[in-house]
C-alpha cells in the first residue's frame, strides 16, 4: 500500500487525528495482511514530531522494530526525514 | 477580580503584571488601563480575552474601563473588544496599514487550527524558513490544549511580528484545567511549579506514567518549544496554577546548549502567583538568530536521547547494596 500524504494533509503534516486515522485504518491493515506500507511525503514540507508520533510509534510499540523492515518512507525532505529519524529513535529506546 | 494593564508588558517584565491581578471576587471583572499609552505581548491579549470569556461564561460581570491611552487602537484592531463583545466606541481609519499580526482567534478543533495555518503566514507577510519554525509552535501548543486542558473555549491565540527587532511573539492561552490537574493522575507533582518542570521534560506527558508517551503523545512539544526559544536567545514563558517558569535570554557570547532538565537552563520562576485556572504560554523568536530548523532537529535529536536515557534510569528502580 502507498499512502500520499499531500492529499491528506497538505504541505505541513500537524493534524494528528489524521495521523491517527491513517495509522488505524491504513497502516495497521495493511501489515496486518503482510502487505509493504509505503509512506510518500512528496510535496509535504514539514511536519511535527507529534504528528509522526501519531502516525507510526503505536505501530512499532506493539509490532516491535522489525515491521521498520515493511514500511518505506518516500520523497521526504531534510527536515521531514530528520522528524521522522527522531521519532523512530524515540521508540526503539521505548519499545 | 481585577486587572490593569499597566504602560509596558512583555515577557521580561511580565511579573508585576501578574502579581496585580487580583482574584478575590469571581462574580466581576474590572480591567483598566494606563491613561496614556499601553504596550503589551501579545499574550497579554490572550489572558485578557480567557478572564473575559470565563467571566462572561459564567455570567458574571465584565467591567471593562474605557480605554485612553493612544494606543488603544492596537486593542480594537488586535479584536479584543469584538471578541469580548464590547462595544468600544474605537474607530479604524481604512488608510491605517494592515500590519503583520494574527488578531486574536479562538481555536476549538482540529479543523479550526488546520485554517488557522493555512491563513496565519501570509498574514505575517514571513519567508518560507522563517514561518517553519512560527507554525510549529502554534501547531504544537493548541494540540496540547484540545488535549489536556479541557478548555470551554478552546485555545486563544495572537501574534504580532516587530520588524525594528525582526522579533514575533505568540501568545496562546487556556481556561482549562491547568498542567498540575494534567500531570497529577500519573506522576503527583506536588506543586504547581514541579508541574511545570515535568511538562517541559521530554518524554513526560499527562496522558501515562511511561517515559515516551503513549501512541497519542510522545511528551516532547513543550521541550521543543523552549528548544526553539533557546536557539533564538529569546524569551519563552510558561504560567499555569501559581507558579510561572521563564526562560530567560542567553547572552550572545555565549554558546548555546539544549538540556533537558529545565531547571539547568538560564530561568527565572514565580512560586505564588494569583492562581491562573489553565495555562500561559508566551514565546518570543527573533528571527535573527533562528538557526536552521534542520540544524535545531539536530541539536534537538541529540539531547532529546541524553534526556530520555536520564529519565529512565530515575525509572528503574536500583537495588539498594550494603
Amino acid at each position: 500500500m502507498e499512502i500520499k500524504f499531500y492529499s491528506l494533509v497538505g504541505a505541513f503534516a500537524e493534524n494528528k487525528d489524521i495521523a491517527k486515522d491513517i495509522r488505524v485504518t491504513k497502516i495497521i491493515p495493511s501489515l496486518e495482511n503482510g502487505e509493504e506500507v509505503t509512506l510518500d511525503f512528496d510535496k509535504v514540507k514539514s511536519a511535527t514530531q507529534s504528528f509522526v508520533h501519531a502516525l507510526i510509534s503505536d505501530v512499532i510499540r506493539k509490532n516491535g522494530i522489525k515491521t521498520l523492515d515493511t514500511i518505506y518512507f518516500k520523497n521526504c525532505n531534510d527536515t521531514i526525514k530528520k522528524i521522522i529519524e527522531i521519532v523512530i529513535e524515540y521508540m526503539q529506546d521505548h519499545s | 477580580m481585577k486587572i490593569h494593564l499597566s504602560n509596558s508588558v512583555w515577557i521580561g517584565n511580565i511579573d508585576p503584571f501578574i502579581h496585580s491581578f487580583d482574584t478575590s471576587n469571581d462574580k466581576i471583572l474590572e480591567i483598566t488601563s494606563h491613561k496614556k499609552w499601553v504596550s503589551v505581548h501579545p499574550v497579554v491579549l490572550c489572558m485578557i480575552t480567557g478572564l473575559g470569556l470565563f467571566i462572561r461564561r459564567n455570567q458574571a460581570e465584565l467591567n471593562f474601563k474605557k480605554m485612553e491611552a493612544t494606543s488603544k487602537h492596537y486593542f480594537e484592531r488586535m479584536g479584543l473588544f469584538k471578541i469580548l463583545g464590547i462595544d468600544s466606541g474605537i474607530k479604524i481609519t481604512s488608510h491605517e496599514s494592515a500590519g503583520r499580526f494574527i488578531p486574536l482567534q479562538l481555536i476549538t478543533n482540529s479543523q479550526n487550527l488546520d485554517d488557522f495555518i493555512r491563513e496565519m503566514i501570509p498574514m505575517l507577510h514571513l519567508n518560507p524558513e522563517q514561518a517553519e519554525p512560527i507554525k510549529y509552535i502554534i501547531s504544537e501548543l493548541v494540540r496540547n490544549v484540545f488535549e489536556h486542558a479541557s478548555s470551554s473555549d478552546g485555545a486563544i491565540v495572537c501574534a504580532q511580528y516587530y520588524k525594528k527587532s525582526n522579533t514575533i511573539r505568540i501568545g496562546v492561552v487556556d481556561t482549562g484545567v491547568g498542567i498540575k490537574y494534567t500531570l497529577e493522575r500519573f506522576y503527583h507533582p506536588k506543586d504547581d511549579f514541579h508541574a511545570l518542570t515535568l511538562a517541559l521534560t521530554p518524554g513526560i506527558t499527562g496522558t501515562t506514567t511511561k517515559i515516551g508517551g503513549t501512541e497519542a503523545n510522545a511528551g516532547a512539544g513543550l521541550f521543543f518549544i523552549k528548544s526553539l526559544a533557546k536557539m533564538s536567545r529569546d524569551f519563552f514563558m510558561i504560567y499555569s496554577g501559581k507558579a510561572m517558569y521563564k526562560l530567560l535570554k542567553n547572552p550572545k557570547n555565549k554558546q548555546i546548549k539544549l538540556i533537558s532538565d529545565p531547571l539547568k537552563d538560564h530561568f527565572s520562576s514565580e512560586t505564588n502567583l494569583p492562581f491562573w485556572k489553565g495555562t500561559v504560554v508566551a514565546i518570543d523568536l527573533c528571527l535573527n538568530n533562528i538557526l536552521n530548523f534542520n540544524k535545531l532537529l539536530d541539536l534537538i535529536r541529540k539531547v532529546y536521547r541524553e534526556g530520555r536515557k536520564q529519565q529512565n534510569k530515575i525509572k528503574y528502580k536500583k537495588p539498594q547494596f550494603i
